[in-house]
C-alpha cells in the first residue's frame, strides 16, 4: 500500500494504492488521524489505484467519517473500482458516504 | 476430493499474507478470473482475521488452511483452528441500511464472508473449530 497526500486549496487529497486489508490499514488509518489531529478537517479519497479493500478497510474508514462528522469536517471519496466498489456496494456504504465517480467530480462539490 | 494445497501457520496476522497467496494461487490455477480471485481471497481473510483475534484469546496457537476441489467442481476452503468454541455464523449481521450515526463499526466481516461464498458451513469436531468455505465453478 502507498499512500500519497497532496493539498488543493483547503483539501486534503488523499491517494491509497493496492491493497487494504488488515495488515495495511493501520497504516492508512495513522495517516489520517495525524492529518485530522493537524487540524486538516476536508478529505478527498481516491481509490482509483485501490485494488482490494476487507473489513478491515471499511472498519476504518467508518471510523475515521465519524470522527470527522463529530468535528463538522467532510470526507469524499472517489475512483472506486471493481471489487473495492463492489464491496462498497454490498456494505450499504454508498447510501452512507459521498462517493463520486472521480477526483474533478468530487471536487465540484467542495 | 481432490486436495490442492494446504499450509498450517501460527494463528497471527503477520501470516495473513502467505496464507492469502497460497488461497489466490488455488483460485487461479482453477480458472477463477481476477474479480472473483479477489471475493475469494476477501472471505478468506475476513474468516482468517476472526480466528487470529479470537480463537486462541491471547494464547499462541495454529491455523491450517485447506484447499480442495469437490466432485462438483466446487473450490472448497477449510480453515481450522483448535480455539475456544465458536460459530461464526451465530454473529449478528451489521444493518447496512441505517445512516452513518446509527451504523455499527463491527459485524461486516461475517457479513462479507456470507455474501461473498456460495455456502459457508461451521462444525466443531474434537477439539476443532472447522469452518468451510464454499465457491461454485459457476
Amino acid at each position: 500500500m502507498e499512500i500519497n497526500v497532496r493539498k488543493e486549496k483547503n483539501i486534503s487529497i488523499v491517494s491509497v494504492t493496492e491493497r487494504m486489508d488488515a495488515v495495511t490499514t493501520p497504516e492508512f488509518e495513522k495517516s489520517m488521524s495525524d492529518l485530522i489531529s493537524k487540524g486538516e478537517k476536508t478529505f478527498l479519497i481516491n481509490f482509483s489505484a485501490l485494488d482490494y479493500i476487507s473489513s478491515a478497510g471499511l472498519r476504518s474508514i467508518l471510523t475515521i467519517a465519524k470522527r470527522l462528522k463529530g468535528e463538522n469536517g467532510e470526507i469524499l471519496f472517489s475512483g472506486l473500482k471493481g471489487t473495492v466498489e463492489e464491496v462498497f456496494k454490498i456494505s450499504g456504504f454508498y447510501s452512507i458516504l459521498k462517493i463520486f465517480e472521480s477526483e474533478e467530480a468530487a471536487l465540484l462539490k467542495l | 476430493m481432490n486436495v490442492l494445497s494446504t499450509i498450517k501457520v501460527p494463528a497471527k496476522l503477520e501470516y495473513l499474507h502467505r496464507i492469502m497467496d497460497g488461497i489466490s494461487q488455488c483460485a487461479r490455477e482453477l480458472g477463477f478470473d481476477q474479480k472473483r480471485i479477489s471475493e475469494i481471497e476477501l472471505a478468506g481473510e475476513e474468516a482468517l482475521v476472526n480466528i487470529f483475534n479470537y480463537a486462541y484469546q491471547g494464547n499462541v496457537g495454529d491455523v491450517e488452511v485447506i484447499c480442495k476441489l469437490d466432485r462438483n467442481e466446487r473450490l472448497i476452503i477449510e480453515i481450522i483452528d483448535s480455539g475456544t468454541p465458536f460459530n461464526l455464523l451465530s454473529i449478528e449481521e451489521p444493518d447496512t441500511t441505517v445512516d452513518i450515526s446509527e451504523r455499527r463499526i463491527g459485524g461486516l466481516g461475517v457479513f462479507l464472508v456470507k455474501k461473498l461464498t456460495d455456502d459457508v458451513q461451521c462444525r466443531r469436531e474434537g477439539e476443532k473449530n472447522i469452518l468451510t468455505l464454499i465457491i461454485n465453478k459457476k
